[in-house]
């Protein structure tokens, strides 16, 4: 809980809502007829409409990226590193949205909203979204507030191929794509992740085949242990050994099998706050868009070809111990931008922090970070 | 800021409009330069901690370690790849400059002449490894691990059939000044050529 805001803070924030009253055909043949999107924004629009940022959140994140809801909130938004007065995404130059995924379970349509056809929950019904249906109905949210075209989509992780889809499938629509710790595609490795992340989740006996809602009851083991093994993967060896090391909690063996490192501790807790505040099927639907992610697919497989037609200027960046979406993951987006003669910057972050790194403070991230969105904001102004 | 004498000597020989790649490319002075004439390419740097310098001057610079080639870049991509002040630090020169060759049209070179007749004297009479203004490092931590010569990279061009269409030397006095044109490899500090294959 800040006791004051912070200077650089957005300061207390509040989430709005709006119906999009326009049919969106999804990836998977159905269409939502309508649907309703939750978002926070900060900073202002100016008054040709060209300062707008779209912030892309990544699996387990929201609307919610910067500031505080209220003065009893323990932690800021998931990306407020980044975004606030004078931060890299500087709200004193850029009009900022965040939308909460459709799908997610944060308010924007998805399995815990109400079905209009049934009067019940979607539940397990809810269609499985794409990355490209995402962009679909961000561009919808778009046309709604009247942005013709965004200053930058930007984000991290699932939130970086979003931004990477946007510049390939909606070319005119954005000037600057930032795409940080990201892939262009998941590796088997990936999706064996989230394989068996999914099957945590659908043994839990309180999963009731994802109607576990209409039970009263959440898959609380499930959806924990699939929270734990991403956690885990989220993290380096490294930063996990700094933080936690082999550290007991209670300073000896007790010879059993309750919690005995800290690192054993710190998973447990990471899980059972995770239950609480996520959707088990929406964690199912996110952990498919990501496997089905592999924008070169209708392309013949070659990235190259589907990176042609982008016309926005790129900042690609990775983080030397990401070993979920890796450096060598981002050279095959580079390289894609290269071959296409594209305008396009890459760094490599040295950090320890793992897939993580791209929420964190580090400084040189956050000094190219901030330098490229400094270019962005001149053009806005000129 | 005056332009160093080797980048002013690269600058002169690439013409407007013409694509390139700067190998090593640093805070990016150079394609600095060379934007403000319409020059538009990338450069390559394995250290980011002058990138910042680079995006604020709307430069496109890659994160990128020059040993391993340049298997990003299709064949002949550019008009011209420049390699400056880097050729010493690189694990295998012969290596790199293929690779040039085969991704640009020419190739530009620019090194510290290590047969400068300072070096000579400093190794010759004082018997230790030269240290001079062009070539800052102790023996033990310099990042310069394949200093050559002229005569050396001569060599080195005919062995890989590089014809070369330009050179410049030059020291602190002068640009190919006479003695220079006469000595060069005695009294050259820099050497830029302009090579392309044969």
């Amino acid at each position: 809980m800040p006791e004051a805001l912070p200077d650089n803070s957005v300061g207390l924030v509040k989430p709005q809502s709006i119906d999009i009253d326009q049919p969106l055909k999804l990836d998977c043949g159905r269409t939502l007829a309508s649907y309703q999107l939750v978002f926070e924004t900060y900073g202002t629009l100016n008054a040709d409409k060209s300062n707008a940022v779209l912030i892309c959140h990544a699996l387990s994140g929201d609307h919610h990226a910067a500031g505080f809801h209220s003065m009893e909130e323990r932690k800021p938004g998931w990306w407020d590193t980044a975004i606030g007065p004078g931060k890299p995404i500087d709200t004193n130059k850029f009009f900022v949205i965040c939308p909460n995924n459709l799908g997610g379970c944060k308010g924007s349509t998805g399995p815990n909203t109400l079905n209009p056809d049934t009067g019940k929950d979607y539940g397990p019904e809810f269609p499985i979204v794409t990355v490209n249906d995402w962009v679909n109905s961000q561009a919808q949210l778009a046309d709604t507030l009247g942005i013709k075209q965004w200053a930058a989509v930007i984000g991290g992780s699932l939130g970086g191929m979003q931004a990477m889809q946007w510049a390939i499938s909606k070319p005119k629509r954005l000037r600057h794509a930032l795409i940080i710790a990201a892939a262009p595609k998941l590796s088997a490795q990936n999706i064996a992740f989230n394989e068996v992340a999914r099957t945590a989740i659908k043994s839990d006996p309180d999963f009731h085949d994802g109607y576990y809602a209409a039970h009263q009851t959440l898959p609380r083991r499930g959806l924990g242990l699939a929270r734990m093994l991403g956690h885990i993967t989220y993290l380096s060896d490294e930063a996990m050994g700094q933080k936690f090391g082999r550290e007991l909690r209670s300073g000896q063996f007790q010879y059993g099998y309750d919690v005995e490192f800290q690192i054993e501790s710190y998973l447990r807790y990471q899980s059972t706050n995770f239950v609480e505040r996520f959707d088990a099927n929406t964690y199912l639907l996110m952990t498919r868009a990501l496997d089905y992610f592999d924008p070169a697919a209708d392309f013949n497989d070659d990235l190259n070809a589907a990176m042609a037609k982008i016309e926005a200027k790129s900042l690609v960046v990775s983080f030397t111990s990401d070993w979920r979406f890796s450096p060598v993951r981002s050279h095959e987006i580079v390289n894609a931008l290269l071959a296409g003669n594209k305008s396009v910057s890459y760094a490599e972050i040295e950090a320890h922090q793992g897939h993580d790194a791209f929420l964190m403070p580090i400084p040189r991230y956050l000094e190219i970070f901030s330098t490229y969105m400094q270019q962005v904001a001149a053009e806005c102004e000129s | 800021m005056s332009l160093r004498v080797d980048l002013q000597i690269i600058s002169e020989w690439i013409p407007d409009n013409a694509t390139v790649l700067d190998l090593g490319c640093g805070n990016g002075t150079l394609l600095r330069h060379l934007h403000k004439r319409g020059i538009h390419g990338y450069g390559l740097e394995i250290d980011n901690s002058k990138f910042a310098d680079c995006i604020e001057a709307g430069i496109n610079v890659i994160q990128a370690d020059l040993d391993q080639g340049l298997s990003q870049f299709a064949d002949q991509r550019f008009d011209f790849v420049i390699l400056s002040q880097t050729l010493q630090a690189i694990q295998r020169p012969d290596f790199l400059l293929r690779e040039m060759m085969r991704v640009g049209r020419q190739g530009i070179i620019g090194f510290p002449n290590f047969a400068h007749w300072q070096c000579r004297l400093q190794l010759a009479l004082g018997g230790k490894m030269p240290v001079s203004g062009s070539l800052p490092h102790a023996w033990y931590d310099t990042p310069n691990i394949h200093l050559c010569t002229i005569a050396d990279f001569e060599q080195l061009c005919q062995e890989q059939q590089l014809e070369i269409v330009n050179r410049s030397v030059a020291n602190q006095d002068s640009r190919d000044g006479l003695a220079i044109r006469l000595l060069p490899n005695m009294f050259g500090q820099t050497a830029v050529y302009q090579i392309q294959k044969q």
